[in-house]
């Protein structure tokens, strides 16, 4: 009889989740999980509603990224429709969703996750956190805090307010852009992507020193998976989706995100509300893929914008093929930082960005709609059906952090088997498994209220159910 | 309104105020007419009273019942008051109760920013609804070609039921069942689309006070109501 160790809950990540591992009776790990302890249940509660009311319902599912479910909602709509978007729509559309992902991408590396680069994964619990950071290297915590006010204001310039705005709509967006908020934005951009550069110049300077982690932090062969343009290059609003293998070999490129039950297929597992996609001609569980910043950096060509090219480039030269340390999730989160800002301005700059044609109208001409889109996390997908009146019959949403799922958990026994030892629990070896899960940026729900906040409690159990050492934050 | 020749005017007090009243005027015209704003939801200038909603509650001295301002009658000597402590606590518990009975989640809402029940809410300090939430399952008819009608946001004031009787002249509209289980329906309860009465008109759409009847293709927040028609249309008929 082995031991379990349970870390519940998860801490600095976005939702509710705990991590349990097994022990034999020498102390080994044999075994370790990701569950996911939260029920949301947007499957079901929307049923009967407006399809007209899904970008917003389903924007309620995350207050971190409800920009990217309006944006994979809002597609699916279009598709309801059965029209073409005007251009100019898709670019405001495309505009709120890269400072959504540039938003979150701060987050995850600056709130949740710089602590323990800037502390250590070892340091007292009590000051690994932002506020830790502030104190220790405040020009770090300023730039991430500035950078996350950068995505956050965008948001709310263009959508009326920073979480849930109503802005997208079926068809288009319900207000065109004026010609001070562009510049508004517009004088943002230089400053913000100072900010970037200098974080990612930090970065690349101090990930040496975690070899260890780099070893071990979900460091394996896996699929990936993200949608790429036509030229090939990073997309997050539309595109085809591309799958490349560990050694960077394209293994299916061009695929129609409406064909998506031809090439991803969903395991639920017994111990998690949270669904196992894989990728379906390689079948369960070799079909494992990963998505998210890793992944996109990983089957793209080039980026697409100047900056972010170079540094793309300069990040594939970590590995041969593909960079397979869950660990870069983080330096791949700021190329994508870059980019963003990079791609903003650009798109400001389009002549036809301030034109007041930017919707369509229709009734449902389609049973049946689809969206995908990239989210901060990776690829996410949303799937409609309507009746002839346009009431939702049945929806089906494919979560940017369950594609990740998998892989999540092979990770987490990676990094149990390599820092996990023996009968007592030394705290940082628990922070550990919980940063590997933490590279992923999972966002299971919609809360940044737990940031260092949730407190955690770890037993130890022997086999016969008593309490051998218990360790709390 | 048509002034009669020979008025007589009845004098009493609101809320301690000296107010002279016509023949036939109620207390909440009275009141309007003098400054003194009493909260109404069912209510809707152009169209007939039926006390409904019981917001406008008001008290009179001498009377321990409670009378409706929009069906009262103003009298010779009256004394009213309209905001005692006693009808505030009524009418924030009247707003608790309509909040509760159905589904109303503002957030998501076509009317979002530009409804009556929200706006009564914020007027009335209803921060949080004080009693457990029914949520009913509730159907949306969404078979009229132009309209939606979602029950889930219906406060059954009526409003739809009254212009489509009295101003259309179509008499689509009604009401059916008791208590709780009331229900606006569309002729003998077919659903809308199918109704043969039914002009398309779309007056009921814009005097709802809630997101309860919208057009079609509105998202959230979208559905702002124009009311500006039904006093002309008066006018004009009155001509």
């Amino acid at each position: 009889m082995g031991t379990t160790i349970t870390i519940d809950p998860v801490t600095r990540i976005e939702g509710h989740s705990k991590i349990t591992i097994q022990l034999d009776a020498a102390g080994q790990v044999t075994d370790a999980r990701f569950h996911v302890t939260q029920f949301r249940g947007f499957e079901k509660l929307t049923e009967g509603r407006m399809f007209t009311e899904m970008p917003s319902l389903t924007a309620r599912i995350c207050g971190i990224c409800p920009v990217s479910h309006l944006i994979a909602s809002a597609k699916a709509c279009d598709d309801l429709l059965a029209v073409q978007i005007p251009e100019t729509a898709v670019d405001l559309r495309r505009i709120l969703n890269l400072a959504q992902i540039a938003q979150s991408h701060a987050l995850s590396f600056f709130h949740l996750s710089s602590a323990d680069f800037v502390l250590g994964f070892d340091s007292d619990p009590a000051k690994r956190n932002i506020f830790g950071v502030a104190q220790a290297a405040p020009e770090i915590a300023k730039d991430g805090i500035a950078l996350r006010k950068f995505g956050q204001q965008i948001i709310e310039i263009l959508g009326g307010k920073r979480i849930h705005p109503t802005w997208v709509v079926p068809g288009g967006v319900n207000a065109p852009l004026t010609a001070e908020k562009r510049a508004q934005i517009l004088a943002m951009i230089p400053d913000a992507l100072n900010r970037a550069r200098r974080s990612l110049d930090w970065y690349k300077g101090i990930f040496g020193t975690f070899d260890p982690e780099i070893r071990t932090f979900a460091n394996f062969p896996s699929l990936f998976m993200g949608l790429v343009n036509d030229k090939g290059e990073l997309e997050f609003y539309d595109g085809k989706v591309r799958i490349v293998d560990a050694k960077g070999k394209i293994v299916a490129d061009g695929l129609d995100p409406h064909n998506y039950r031809d090439f991803i297929a969903e395991a639920v597992e017994p111990d998690s509300y949270l669904k196992s996609p894989y990728y379906k001609p390689w079948g369960y569980p070799d079909g494992m893929f990963r998505v998210g910043p890793l992944a996109r950096l990983n089957i793209i060509d080039r980026c697409g914008t100047p900056v972010a090219d170079e540094e793309w480039a300069e990040f594939r030269m970590l590995q041969r093929g593909a960079v397979l340390s869950s660990f870069q999730y983080h330096y791949a989160r700021l190329v994508e930082l870059i980019y963003c800002i990079e791609r903003i301005e650009q798109l400001l700059n389009k002549p036809d960005i301030l034109s007041d044609f930017v919707r369509a109208h229709a009734r449902p001409n389609r049973p049946e709609g689809i969206g995908m889109s990239e989210a901060p996390r990776g690829t996410l997908l949303h799937h409609y059906k309507v009746n002839r009146n346009g009431l939702i019959q049945w929806v089906n949403m494919v979560i940017a952090t369950g594609n990740n799922n998998l892989a999540m958990n092979k990770g987490v026994y990676q990094v149990a088997r390599q820092f996990v030892r023996g009968n007592k629990i030394e705290e940082g070896m628990l922070n550990r498994v919980e940063a590997v899960i933490r590279t992923f940026d999972p966002c299971l729900s919609c809360s940044t209220h737990a940031v260092g906040q949730m407190p955690l409690e770890v037993n130890l159990l022997a086999p016969d159910g008593t309490v051998l050492h218990t360790v709390k934050r | 309104m048509k002034r009669q020749a020979n008025v007589r005017i009845k004098t009493l007090k609101i809320d301690g105020i000296d107010v002279g009243a016509r023949e036939g005027e109620t207390i909440l015209e009275l009141a309007r007419e003098n400054g003194i704003h009493i909260p109404t939801l069912c209510h809707l200038d152009g169209v007939s009273d039926w006390g409904g909603c019981r917001l406008c509650l008001i008290e009179i001295k001498g009377s321990n019942r409670l009378v409706p301002a929009c069906m009262a009658q103003a009298e010779e000597g009256m004394e009213v008051f309209t905001k005692t402590p006693r009808l505030v606590t009524y009418r924030k518990m009247i707003l608790d109760l309509l909040l509760s009975e159905r589904n109303h989640v503002c957030a998501v809402c076509v009317s979002n920013g530009h409804c009556d029940l929200q706006s009564m809410a914020q007027e009335l300090g209803n921060t949080h609804v004080g009693l457990p939430y029914l949520n009913p399952s509730l159907p949306v008819d969404a078979t009229h070609p132009y309209f939606i009608m979602d029950h889930n946001r219906c406060i059954l004031c009526q409003r739809c039921v009254r212009v489509c009787r009295e101003i259309e002249g179509a008499q689509t509209k009604g009401a059916m069942g008791r208590g709780i289980e009331v229900r606006i329906i569309h002729d003998l309860n077919e659903p809308w689309g199918q109704s043969l009465t039914c002009t398309s008109c779309g007056k009921c759409v814009q005097v709802c006070p809630t997101g309860a009847l919208l057009q079609r293709g509105k998202a959230v927040g979208e559905m702002v109501k124009r009311r500006d028609f039904l006093p002309y249309l008066q006018m004009m008929r009155e001509d």
